[in-house]
């Protein structure tokens, strides 16, 4: 059962967004979310959702998994849209018993919807054409510049990227350790929250000693291939710029200037 | 000099108590002689605690010895200017494919010891697919190691050591979480590379069946060599083996049980095939 869960929730089929630097897209999608915050009117918005639009359509991403992403947040998303609606002051619109709804609230909760809409579905682009483990190799070289001021930039891309491949692992060592432990008896499904947590105890001790066992293991195989860190490494799939990657950086400050300048200025 | 000697290693660790007071020093490996060539393939035996892992750690620098010296082609394992050297000319493949296989794809497993020690990036590739190849998993080579039987695993792991050009492998008893199958799969692997690339096997195990086709084969018993020979030597001594709690392959054991009957059959026999010919005769 704990097997169905996805982490890193790729969808693999062949598109340009697929191929494109993974640079490229993280970068865009910071931008695109700032755009979003920076835009003021719903004309900006036409232009932010159409500009997301092209891009969902060129990554041959069926729309309903850009959907799926929406459900987990769809509560967040109620409650500050209800906040914005009743407690912003200001014009009065209609008065329901003691609730007030103003113009500037409906305004506001309306572009904040908007705004967390599509900051979901365009973040979620993003991860369903980049595998975790190009993710990880795009972050890794991002971030360089900031080993000046000595952060380990290379050992945490390391650290990400071991971590998912033993994800599936771990799962599958969860669901032998509960089914053992189970079999003597154990109950993991009855009882109220704090019942249930103490239940977890006799699988998460396992668990971890287990974990612990493999770090040891891996960090020992690690070093018998030579593993000595970053330097000095080469790279087995190195990241290098196409010319897409250098088309697309000019798309996405094509739409920042034209969706800001209208957004924020015209109108 | 071979490529690895050993000239009287020891390995001591110290055991404590749950309070940390120290009960007693154990000897893990205890003066230990070894001269392997290049191009052997030598098997090491042994049950649990006898010491052969240990010593197999001490092969690629992992441990240093207490007392004595380790030389991997020449090189001093104490020496640690050296340390990357060595472990790049002596492999390591351990017990648990789950836990040496780094890459979330097969080919990026494969290329982690190359990337490692500075190989340009172009002829990485050459070396995964050649390794990859040589293990027969290259039609693997785009899937996740996590969907691949053990077997399959842990030929990744062997392609991993291999891509980094070793010349000589080690091998910690890398059939021991495998089905029958899975076993088969590796050993036929590891011969292969033993005959046809020449790279040096050095295969710690306990399954005696694996072992039939060595030049040499040593038997560990506390920390100690016990015996060393020709398979075909160590097998016609079946009490012996009995005496350091080691079973005899059944094909042995049963030549053994016959000869006793005074049926007469040559010693030491190993394969069915030489039964059935010793039977003719």
């Amino acid at each position: 059962m704990l097997r169905d869960i996805t982490i890193g929730q790729y969808y693999q089929t062949e598109s340009v967004l697929h191929k494109m630097d993974p640079r490229v897209k993280l970068g865009g999608t910071l931008l695109y979310i700032i755009s979003l915050f920076l835009i003021k009117n719903f004309v900006g918005y036409i232009i932010a959702a159409l500009f997301l639009g092209i891009v969902i359509k060129l990554s041959k991403v069926p729309f309903k998994f850009m959907i799926k992403g929406m459900k987990t947040i769809i509560l967040l998303l109620m409650i500050t849209v209800l906040f914005n609606l009743f407690l912003t002051p200001g014009e009065e619109l209609v008065t329901v018993w003691k609730l007030t709804i103003t113009v500037e609230g409906l305004r506001s909760a309306v572009s904040m919807a908007i705004r967390l809409t599509l900051l979901i579905i365009g973040s979620s682009v993003m991860t369903l054409t980049t595998t975790p483990n190009n993710l990880t190799d795009g972050m890794e070289k991002m971030m360089r510049p900031l080993k000046v001021i000595k952060v380990p930039v290379h050992e945490v891309a390391m650290m990400m990227s071991i971590a998912l491949r033993f994800i599936p692992i771990l799962l599958e060592e969860t669901d032998k350790i509960m089914k053992a432990q189970i079999a003597r008896g154990a109950d993991f499904e009855s009882g109220n929250l704090l019942k249930r947590a103490k239940a977890m105890v006799p699988l998460l001790v396992p668990l971890f000693i287990s974990a612990f066992r493999r770090a040891n293991d891996l960090a020992m195989a690690m070093e018998a291939r030579c593993y000595r860190g970053g330097d000095g490494r080469t790279k087995m799939k190195p990241l290098c710029y196409q010319k897409r990657d250098y088309i697309a950086y000019i798309c996405i400050l094509l739409y920042l200037a034209v969706g800001i300048t209208v957004g924020r200025i015209l109108f | 000099m071979g490529i690895i000697k050993t000239k009287n290693v020891v390995y001591e660790y110290i055991r404590r108590d749950e309070d940390g007071n120290v009960e007693g020093i154990t000897k893990a490996v205890d003066d230990v002689n070894l001269d392997i060539n290049q191009g052997d393939f030598i098997a090491i035996l042994g049950h649990n605690g006898s010491g052969k892992s240990t010593l197999a750690k001490h092969l690629n620098a992992i441990l240093n010895p207490t007392e004595g010296t380790v030389w991997v082609d020449g090189m001093d394992t104490n020496d640690e200017s050296q340390l990357w050297n060595i472990r790049q000319t002596a492999g390591m493949v351990f017990q648990n494919p789950d836990n040496q296989i780094i890459g979330q794809v097969v080919e990026e497993d494969v290329g982690f010891g190359p990337e490692n020690i500075g190989v340009p990036t172009k002829e990485i590739w050459e070396r995964v697919e050649e390794s990859l190849r040589a293990v027969g998993m290259y039609q693997f080579r785009k899937h996740s190691p996590n969907k691949l039987s053990g077997g399959q695993k842990q030929r990744v792991s062997i392609a991993g050591v291999l891509a980094m050009h070793p010349k000589c492998i080690v091998l910690d008893e890398p059939t021991a979480m495998l089905d029958p199958n899975g076993r088969k799969e590796v050993i036929r692997a590891i011969r292969g590379l033993n005959d046809v690339e020449g790279v040096t096997v050095i295969l710690i195990t306990h399954y005696m069946e694996e072992i039939i086709h060595a030049d040499k084969v040593f038997v560990m018993d506390q920390g100690k060599i016990a015996m060393e020979g020709t398979p075909r030597e160590i097998f016609s001594q079946v009490e012996k083996l009995k005496n350091l709690r080691l079973d005899v392959p059944q094909i042995t054991l049963l030549a053994y049980e016959l000869q006793k009957k005074g049926i007469l059959l040559p010693d030491g026999i190993l394969t069915i095939k030489e039964f059935i010919q010793a039977l003719h005769l």
